[in-house]
């Protein structure tokens, strides 16, 4: 049954969101030596427009006709990334990168954030016709590999920032699809693994945390002795693996431990985020006079690092707005995703939520160096034209399942 | 999936919950950064943004005592660059040397101040000409990291005539930075080199002042002028001096550039210099902004030694001059009075083991101690000498702080050489046998031997002689006049002496021909011999002879005979009497 009452508060927020996020990207662009950031608000602006024609074309759509296009649009998105991979191009800081589609030198956009959205869509599917959620690791390779694929596929471009967010998305499907937190933990152990062999002992205390896991979670043995296996062999690779990376690869995750270590070069970015964030203190310096931003000591700040421009001149008044009204949509999205009609809509509602969450938690955590350094835009803010596209298709798609969805009466009190 | 509402409503609680810890989390990230650490960062925001620009405070004019100025500061400019590193600025420089003319040298100074204090601008031009300035405020948008300003610029408007004991500035040099005393000092600040400019560093210097330009994240200067409050620089006090310039002028134009000379003029009364010059001299305004190699090198090369000043740190035996010194031992200790004789009378040397030739070789005859002075009689003196002993002849001339600097105010005075003692100082230097006491004495009395003084030094011996006994020390700029008594003689004795020293400039005595009209002058010629070289020529005197304002010291390289010195001397005073204001006083 379908109710004809949108989700206004949805939509309220991610106006909002929206609404400040191309206002940050004006400010972005007032730097005292003009460059060419100055007039993206306006492009950010048109790119806005559309976006929300596109959101409301997908929330036309029905889940029903969701759920039967879902297989092309994601052999679709698939054979993008394969092109993106022939033909593709670079922009701006990853000049060398192949992410976006180049057609006779144009710019079409960046598959990747296509492949965001189908990809929830078709782990969804996957998920959803399933009458019990996976209950071994044997289990899981059907959605394993709906995700695997396009994942492999963006590693090669290399795409490390959304590499992460598929990951992202994958544990959050599995776990609202209902699959065991503990297992859980046993697929992602061998990348804990990875993590911790550059330290013996913290490695060492970890493998025995896991032999005491396996122990206590006998039904899935085979599994966990395929798991131990796993992350013995991880453990013993990750120095061999660390000698292969390239040295800005190395560079770049000791420089997160600490950034001190090459202040002029790799640190340079973080320190200088941190410093206009800090800078700002409770109220800020002033929207468009943060100089930090304006004298260009913040980098990239109309994309990756806009969040330091919020910081330093809207201050901890505006962060604590910026991070509010993303909670206010996470929990909107759990919301929508709990009271929907079914599990295909239930996950991809829940899809969609980690995808954002992923982003925010990533590149807001990266411009106080809480996290690497990966090249990840902050949905709403981040200037540019697929990922504010992707975003707004994701809140049409949201719209619709929150109209299908159960609790009609219920939108007076949010 | 197991998509019973029971498990639905239990996920999304944890779901909820987890959004809420990362919420959190991040929140307190965010209040620690913005709110606990906000004057940490802030302070490193502004760091970022603003370099300090030194304003150079003026220095102290220097004036005479009429009020004219010896020194003065003049509008000047100085270049600096902003540079993240060495290499940067020795791009820059290189790119700047396009359209100005730099040298390799100034490109390693501009980079040695640079590695001194990195975060300030480099200083590349410290004194830059006008026209240079020109072209680069033309340029100025090619290269925004290019800092140009006014300061002020040392000038002496006399130059060369007041080289002597004004001194000069200069940049503080890297082993001057090292000096404890002078942590305070910045690479690229002017600091005071010599003369009055260094011995009164502390008081001419003024507070720097700063003002910040704001830059960009490449070091680009956005803005300059009102980026952040600037401290404006504080003047230094002025100074005033003993120094009279219409005499000093004089003094310098009587020398000239010929003769290797020093002059200095005292006021008895109080130790003032009213006059001090070292001949030849050199011009202190080209030292300022840095010593042009060539003018440096002439400099050190010219025979006649013109950074060598022949006032405070020539030593020369003081020859005749020294006869006066003599006598006062010899008086104070009761053993002649001026109108005593000696048992030898005068016949052109002594003979004291072996042969002491007085100067005049026809010999004096037989004179008393008044005419012995007149005349320069070294027979008599020499028999003086030996009366005395060369112990008290040697602690006498220690009681006239022959052994000590004058204590004027200027950095470097030598101090003379004069033995410490009687007898373990020559034993020591000839061994025990190599030496006769009796020959020391006849040499020390008259000036000669184991004894080199200052001009300075003899100057203020003779402030002894001009006034009651007490010598003054001399000051360039007043301080607390200070008078010490170094002879106890009477008041009759005091004016005898004077007396005697009147006869010298007349036309008894040995600097007759330096008499000038309406003055008595009283003084002393000596010729200091230099073998083999031409003799060295003294002159020490003061005038009016009756009540003495100006005592005058004069030295001359290769002079040769006293009276030369004494011709320079009298006029010297006769200009000084004659512009005084105060009534002449002559008796005879």
């Amino acid at each position: 049954m379908t109710r004809r009452i949108p989700d206004i508060p949805l939509l309220l927020i991610a106006l909002a969101l929206s609404a400040f996020g191309i206002a940050m990207v004006y400010s972005a662009g007032q730097t005292d030596t003009v460059s060419f950031v100055a007039t993206l608000w306006r492009t950010q602006l048109v790119w806005f427009v559309i976006a929300i024609g596109a959101a409301f074309v997908a929330s036309r759509a029905s889940v029903r006709f969701l759920d039967w296009l879902t297989p092309f649009v994601y052999v679709l998105t698939l054979c993008m990334l394969v092109l993106t991979l022939v033909i593709g191009g670079g922009a701006g800081t990853a000049a060398s990168s192949k992410s976006w589609l180049v057609i006779g030198g144009i710019r079409i956009g960046q598959p990747a954030e296509l492949a965001k959205i189908t990809v929830v869509l078709m782990l969804a599917r996957v998920l959803a016709n399933r009458r019990e959620p996976p209950k071994s690791l044997l289990e899981l390779w059907h959605p394993a590999l709906v995700v695997g694929i396009p994942w492999i596929l963006i590693m090669l471009q290399p795409d490390l920032g959304t590499g992460i967010v598929f990951i992202g998305i994958f544990f959050a499907m599995l776990f609202w699809s209902g699959v065991n937190w503990r297992l859980l933990l046993l697929i992602a152990s061998p990348a804990i693994s990875l993590v911790l062999a550059f330290s013996t002992r913290l490695w060492g205390a970890w493998f025995l945390l896991l032999l005491a896991l396996v122990w206590i979670y006998r039904p899935y043995l085979v599994e966990g002795i395929a798991v131990v296996c796993i992350n013995v062999v991880t453990g013993v690779v990750a120095p061999i693996l660390w000698e292969k990376l390239a040295p800005y690869q190395q560079k770049r995750l000791l420089v997160f431990l600490d950034p001190s270590i090459d202040a002029q070069a790799s640190g340079y970015h973080v320190i200088q985020s941190q410093v206009a964030i800090g800078s700002g203190g409770w109220l800020g310096k002033g929207f468009t006079q943060g100089t930090q931003k304006r004298l260009n000591f913040v980098p990239e700040q109309q994309t990756d690092f806009i969040f330091a421009v919020v910081g330093e001149e809207l201050g901890f008044v505006g962060v604590t707005l910026a991070l509010t009204l993303f909670l206010a949509l996470f929990l909107r999205a759990v919301r929508i995703s709990s009271r929907a009609n079914d599990p295909y809509a239930s996950l991809i509602a829940f899809g969609l939520l980690a995808s954002w969450l992923v982003h925010v938690i990533e590149n807001v955590g990266m411009t106080l160096n809480l996290m690497p350094i990966t090249g990840i835009p902050l949905p709403f803010f981040s200037y540019g034209g697929s990922f504010m596209l992707a975003s707004w298709l994701s809140v049409g798609v949201l719209m619709r399942i929150s109209r299908e969805g159960r609790g009609r009466g219920e939108l007076a009190s949010i | 999936m197991s998509y019973h509402p029971h498990d639905v409503s239990r996920r999304a609680s944890v779901a909820r919950l987890l959004l809420g810890i990362g919420f959190v989390a991040l929140m307190s990230a965010f209040f620690r950064a913005q709110v606990m650490r906000n004057s940490e960062f802030l302070a490193q925001a502004e760091q970022n943004r603003f370099r300090e620009v030194p304003l150079a405070a003026p220095r102290g004019i220097i004036y005479d005592r009429n009020g004219r100025i010896i020194a003065e500061n003049l509008p000047g400019y100085a270049v600096s660059l902003l540079s993240p590193s060495a290499d940067s600025l020795r791009a820059a420089m290189r790119r700047l040397s396009s359209i100005i003319p730099i040298t390799d040298d100034q490109v390693e100074a501009a980079v040695r101040r640079w590695r001194k204090n990195p975060t300030r601008p480099a200083v590349i031009l410290p004194d830059a000409p006008f026209d240079v300035v020109a072209v680069l405020e033309e340029r100025r948008v090619e290269n925004p990291t290019l800092i140009i300003q006014s300061t002020p610029k040392r000038y002496y408007p006399d130059g060369p005539a007041v080289a002597s004991f004004v001194g000069y500035t200069g940049e503080v040099t890297e082993r001057e930075l090292a000096d404890s005393t002078r942590r305070d000092y910045k690479p690229g600040q002017q600091i005071g080199k010599g003369g009055l400019e260094r011995q009164y560093e502390a008081q001419l210097r003024g507070t720097e002042g700063v003002r910040y330009v704001e830059v960009d994240a490449r070091g680009r200067v956005v803005r300059d002028a009102g980026a952040r409050a600037e401290r404006a620089p504080i003047p230094a006090r002025a100074l005033r001096t003993n120094i009279d310039m219409d005499l000093q002028q004089y003094v310098v134009s009587l020398l000239g550039d010929s003769l290797r000379a020093g002059v200095v003029a005292i006021d008895p009364n109080d130790g003032a210099v009213l006059a001090l010059h070292s001949a030849p001299t050199y011009d202190p305004n080209r030292f300022v902004g840095g010593i042009p190699a060539e003018y440096w090198r002439e400099l050190n090369t010219d025979p006649r030694r013109p950074l060598y000043n022949k006032v405070i740190q020539g030593r020369y035996p003081p020859a005749s001059t020294w006869k006066l010194a003599t006598s006062a031992i010899a008086m104070e200790a009761g053993l002649v009075s001026l109108d005593d004789h000696m048992p030898q009378p005068c016949t052109g040397g002594y003979r004291y083991g072996r042969y002491f030739r007085c100067w005049n070789h026809t010999g004096h005859g037989d004179v008393n101690l008044r005419q012995a002075i007149e005349q320069s009689c070294d027979v008599y003196f020499y028999q003086v000498g030996l009366k005395l002993g060369l112990t008290r002849l040697v602690a006498g001339g220690i009681k006239l702080k022959m052994r000590e600097r004058s204590g004027i105010d200027l950095p470097n005075e030598t101090q003379p050489q004069y033995p410490p003692d009687a007898m373990n100082y020559f034993n020591e230097r000839y061994g025990a046998r190599g030496w006769v006491p009796g020959s020391v004495s006849l040499n020390l009395s008259i000036g000669q031997g184991e004894n080199a003084q200052t001009l300075i030094n003899m100057a203020r011996f003779y402030t002894a002689l001009a006034t009651d006994g007490r010598a003054a020390r001399p000051e360039i700029v007043t301080r607390n006049p200070e008078r010490v008594r170094i002879m106890n003689l009477t008041d009759a004795q005091m004016v005898g002496l004077r007396l005697a020293m009147a006869g010298v400039v007349s036309s008894r005595g040995t600097a007759n021909s330096a008499r000038v009209e309406g003055i008595t002058v009283a003084g002393k010629t000596g010729t200091a011999q230099n073998p083999p070289n031409p003799d060295h020529a003294w002159f020490m005197g003061f005038a009016p002879a009756e009540r003495p304002r100006i005592v005058v010291g004069v030295f001359v390289e290769y002079g040769e005979h006293g009276y030369v010195a004494a011709r320079i001397a009298t006029k010297v005073m006769a200009r000084y009497l004659k512009a005084a204001t105060a009534p002449v006083v002559t008796t005879e």
